[in-house]
């Protein structure tokens, strides 16, 4: 069985040197590093109020609410979490696996206004006790242009693994 | 007879001596040959989870899985009836489906072609001619496993003269009854399923469902994420009446809520948890008086219990939770959420409630269960150390009673469930 993706269209219009799209991916980015490095609150300032992180188990999944997730967090499910890394109470972050994730093959899938909607391959290579585990998969984020780049937030991210509805193992970090 | 283990022997002894009525060696988790013995001697023997009838909604609806290591699909016949076929084409064995879960006509081998209907019958042989005189179709269908199924549980068997399930089941039946009760009044349906692997021995997860004694240490990190109300209701280690009964056959009952045991045993008076107050509102809204939204958001975590069935399948709460065995030190797990199955503006939102639920604690990026995961890693990677020290299952051993029921019971934290498990263990791998 394959699993496929809606078709996008041939080419984006919008460059990818546009200032707008190289602002959401510097975001991007910035937002890799600071998740290999296990950042986790620094993380979490980078979502706005009213945005979703989402791992769907349905890799064409659209409306999570009324269907099983991975991770399916708001605002408060986030916070929660990032408490849940940093506080030294979980076993397996405390000796979570150590990461490194490329992001690129990035596509603009949609400019207006302040909001840039981008489409990546992720790659992240995650070690722990001799063992590198591979976790790749499409991410779809959307960003809000704040007033400048310091003000700029996720307000989307759908992370889409290629084993979504596959045995991954358990893990200690987030993608 | 009890064998004194030793660095020397510890290699020789028979696979069931390992096991004795307080410790196992823990040369059961690592070494391969136990392995191999165990898939033909327990999955092969008795009766392995496979489905829960709502996976399987109408007829032609199939789901893929396993038993043992033997590929199966679990199909729907045309008439309703339910069949267990081992995935390999009788011609020159490549597997007919590879999809999860779906809804055919029948599956038709990619190779050569050769089809067959829900039920497994061969039905078509592309250019027969070849085969005059040399093979009929008759018996040349998929390998069909016995398949027997209680309260929506859909077990199957490769071995054909073992007792019926619902003898294997026995006490159990009355849990699997309870259990469904969380439905609310209606009946239960899945709603989706979380699957994980970790780098362990299938039977250190067997032990765990029923295992209390792990929970406020692995699981501090989530507890601390829940809401007042759900903590409390957790608070299962200082309470007495937080029991394990052995239900015999190697199942096994851990009671963290006894309260939430019969989920029917309403006196009105056990508030509901606050964060649910909308959804109160909306069940409301819906015409539903306030006993028939008790019932549904009481059900919320599930009922009070875990039920542990010997080998491969736990009743846990509000969902399922299967293990398969795919080497000695491998073991993929799954956590099939479930709710009540009704009208959807009822049922939906209840579900929508359960599925955050789920997702808070399973799933390999929940709260609860990479933690367990790593506990199972180390339990694995820790026992290839000093092989002749047993891994103790002693706990609670001199507290056990026997229930009004005649159940061996004890207190939550208790080991009861591992004794139930390793007793039947050691019946079914020993060679008489």
């Amino acid at each position: 069985m394959t699993d496929t993706l809606t078709p996008a269209p041939a080419r984006s219009a919008v460059a990818i040197d546009d200032p707008r799209v190289r602002r959401a991916i510097e975001l991007v980015w910035h937002e890799a590093d600071l998740l290999d490095r296990k950042e986790y609150d620094a993380w979490q300032a980078l979502y706005a109020d009213d945005a979703i992180y989402v791992i769907p188990i349905e890799r064409d999944a659209e409306d999570f609410d009324d269907i099983l997730n991975m991770v399916y967090d708001d605002q408060r499910m986030r916070a929660m979490r990032v408490t849940r890394m940093t506080e030294g109470h979980a076993i397996a972050a405390v000796d979570a696996a150590v990461t490194v994730r490329t992001v690129s093959r990035f596509v603009v899938t949609g400019v207006e206004d302040s909001v840039v909607s981008l489409r990546a391959a992720q790659v992240l290579v995650a070690f722990k006790r001799g063992t590198h585990d591979l976790w790749a998969g499409d991410v779809d984020y959307r960003i809000r242009l704040g007033a400048d780049r310091a003000e700029d937030r996720f307000v989307r991210k759908v992370v889409r693994l290629v084993d979504a509805d596959a045995a991954t193992p358990a893990a200690g970090f987030l993608l | 007879m009890t064998i004194e283990l030793t660095p020397q022997n510890v290699y020789d002894v028979a696979p069931a001596d390992l096991v004795q009525e307080d410790r196992v060696a823990g040369r059961v988790y690592t070494d391969p040959a136990i392995f191999e013995l165990e898939m033909v001697k327990i999955f092969e023997s008795t009766w392995i989870w496979v489905a829960h009838d709502s996976e399987l909604p109408k007829p032609g609806s199939f789901k893929s899985t396993f038993v043992g290591r033997h590929p199966v699909i679990v199909s729907r016949d045309r008439k309703g009836v339910v069949h267990t076929l081992v995935n390999r084409c009788r011609h020159r064995g490549a597997s007919v489906c590879e999809k999860r879960t779906g809804e055919a006509n029948g599956f038709t081998c990619p190779y050569h072609a050769w089809s067959y209907g829900l039920d497994g019958k061969l039905r078509g042989i592309p250019y027969p001619d070849g085969y005059e005189g040399v093979m009929s179709k008759e018996g040349m269908g998929l390998k069909k496993l016995r398949t027997e199924s209680y309260g929506g549980m859909i077990f199957a068997t490769l071995a054909d003269d073992i007792e019926p399930l619902e003898d294997f089941l026995g006490d159990v039946k009355t849990w699997i009854d309870r259990f469904m009760k969380q439905g609310g009044g209606y009946p239960i349906k899945v709603l989706g399923t979380h699957q994980f692997r970790f780098k362990g021995n299938w039977k250190i997860q067997l032990e765990n469902t029923t295992d209390g004694y792990h929970f406020p240490i692995v699981h501090r990190s989530w507890m601390a994420s829940v809401d007042a109300e759900t903590a409390d209701m957790m608070s299962f280690m200082t309470d007495p009446e937080a029991v394990t009964h052995d239900l015999g056959n190697g199942h096994s009952v851990g009671q963290m809520v006894p309260e939430h045991s019969d989920l029917d045993d309403d006196d009105g008076t056990e508030p509901l948890q606050a964060r649910f107050a909308p959804l109160v509102e909306r069940l409301r809204g819906h015409g539903l008086d306030d006993a028939a939204i008790r019932k549904l958001v009481r059900s919320m975590h599930g009922t009070g219990f875990n039920l542990n069935l010997f080998p491969n399948v736990s009743l846990s709460s509000a969902f399922f939770r299967t293990l398969r065995p795919i080497s000695v030190d491998e073991t993929v797990i799954e956590h099939v959420a479930i709710g009540p199955d009704g009208p959807p503006e009822i049922v939906d939102e209840v579900n929508r409630e359960r599925l955050r639920v789920h997702e808070h604690f399973q799933g390999p990026f929940g709260f609860g269960t990479p933690d367990d995961a790593e506990g199972w890693d180390r339990v694995q990677r820790g026992a290839a150390g000093a092989p002749e020290l047993p891994i103790m299952v002693n706990r609670g051993l001199a507290r056990e009673k026997p229930s009004p029921e005649g159940w061996a019971t004890s207190h939550i934290t208790d080991e009861t469930g591992m004794r139930a498990a390793y007793a039947h263990w050691k019946q079914m791998m020993s060679d008489d």
